[in-house]
């Protein structure tokens, strides 16, 4: 009861600190969609690369949050940026590269050929049939990637706020510094609320991407 | 144009190996861990670190996994969707607030946080052992039981061998999880290398950081190069040969 007494009180800061939240996670999608998207893509085309490349973005994943940040610190601080929203957002948008990569991929490998072909026997060229008939079968599976990358970049996200960041980590730090429980409950519960929110939210979106005819098909095998 | 690309990445791993050398001189990284007063220290905390990920890992693990057996048996299968949406959920949790809720509730030290580290690290175990078994060809378990297999063999020689590379999967993301999580114990007063990373953060100095994020980092490129020897070991030959 008194977790939610301190979150009405701070209502305002809980505002803030949500925002600024959001604002990093989205920042980072941002600039890691398209980096992410036209990667996967490209390793569609270039097939020794892909296993390279997932490798790649596949051991970045395997570096821990805090020592990732930690390791960032002394390069950035060169340009004076070691602290700070700047290295949240770099390292926010390379844990993202594994999902968005890994997604695209396998969602454009996995558009059937005989499609493909029946493109190919429209007359369609290597753009039109990536635009036109790729993508558009593709774009669910890549959402949920995007998905899976939202979700963890939240919880990264929170961690950021020791290198200063700010977010809602910042009521788990300084409640844990100040011995604060309901400050350190209610950090906890809103970073939650919000990676539970953004979950369900982009599988709605992912439920709207997917187009109809692949939703007909999909009822009529069932 | 792929040989070029090859050996441009071949350029740029050997520059980054340079560099990080140059990095560990200069920031007196290499005079930090050759100091025989802070060696031990580093070595000390590496260990807690190390036991904390052991023991948690090992609840983790037997926790999960038979959670998981246990929700594709039978009489508990029809309860199994609700626990894969309730495991969904809780997965998205971010890791700090698991910490978080743990110190709060169970105080400050080792034992929280290895309790925080268990809860999160049984879910993708449990999600993935439930899902491997419940991928397992149905014609496999029939042909069992034509053999005359009580159930307890089925599931010991026909859907665990079958289930166990997803198993393994779900172990390593888990692994991964976890070591990264523990660096992160430090803030409910756990100990582990994140005490290195963090102290050094707030006092700015790199060596002491750089001294906590490169075994922590290594630490789990290991973990993920060993549960993926650990698949060659558990998984059965005839799987692997069919992939």
């Amino acid at each position: 009861m008194s977790t939610l007494r301190f979150m009405v009180d701070n209502f305002e800061e809980v505002l803030y600190l949500s925002w600024e939240h959001i604002w990093i996670v989205g920042i980072a999608l941002l600039i890691a969609t398209p980096i992410g998207v036209v990667l996967g893509i490209v390793i569609t085309k270039y097939e020794q690369s892909a296993s390279r490349v997932l490798n790649g973005a596949n051991i970045l994943m395997t570096i821990p949050s805090i020592a990732l940040f930690g390791l960032m610190l002394p390069v950035l601080a060169i340009v004076n940026m070691g602290l700070g929203k700047v290295p949240a957002v770099i390292a926010l948008v390379l844990y993202s590269q594994l999902p968005i990569i890994r997604n695209t991929y396998t969602a454009i490998k996995n558009v059937p050929p005989s499609l493909v072909d029946a493109g190919r026997g429209m007359g369609m060229g290597k753009w039109k049939l990536l635009r036109e008939l790729e993508i558009p079968l593709a774009t669910p599976v890549i959402i949920a990637g995007l998905r899976t990358a939202a979700v963890m970049n939240i919880g990264i996200a929170a961690i950021a706020t020791y290198i200063g960041a700010g977010g809602l980590g910042v009521y788990i730090q300084q409640g844990i510094a100040r011995v604060y429980p309901e400050m350190i409950v209610s950090g906890a519960i809103l970073v939650s609320l919000l990676a539970i929110i953004v979950d369900g939210g982009m599988a709605l979106l992912e439920r709207l991407a997917t187009p109809e005819g692949i939703k007909v098909q999909r009822k009529l095998s069932r | 144009m792929t040989k070029l690309l090859i050996k441009l990445y071949r350029v740029i791993l050997a520059v980054t190996i340079l560099a990080l050398g140059v990095v560990a001189e200069r920031t007196g990284l290499m005079e930090l861990l050759s100091d025989p007063y802070e060696y031990p220290v580093i070595m000390e905390l590496f260990i807690q670190h190390l036991y904390m990920v052991t023991v948690s890992m090992l609840f983790a693990t037997v926790i999960g996994v038979t959670a998981g057996i246990l929700l594709t048996r039978k009489r508990l299968r029809r309860y199994a969707g609700i626990c894969m949406y309730i495991i969904g959920l809780g997965q998205t949790i971010p890791s700090l607030a698991v910490l978080a809720l743990a110190m709060s509730f169970l105080g400050i030290g080792t034992k929280p946080a290895i309790f925080a580290l268990t809860i999160y690290s049984i879910l993708p175990i449990a999600r993935n052992t439930l899902a491997g078994i419940t991928a397992v060809p149905p014609e496999l378990i029939d042909a069992g039981k034509g053999m005359g297999m009580p159930p307890i063999r089925i599931l010991m020689e026909v859907e665990i061998p079958n289930a166990m590379t997803v198993i393994l999967t779900g172990f390593r993301v888990a692994l991964i999880i976890n070591i990264g999580t523990a660096a992160l114990a430090y803030v409910i007063g756990a100990g582990g290398l994140g005490d290195l990373i963090f102290t050094g953060i707030s006092l700015m100095q790199t060596d002491k950081l750089l001294a906590g994020a490169i075994p922590v980092t290594l630490l789990a490129l290991f973990a993920d190069f060993l549960s993926e020897l650990m698949g060659l070991l558990l998984v059965s030959k005839g799987l692997r040969l069919s992939d």
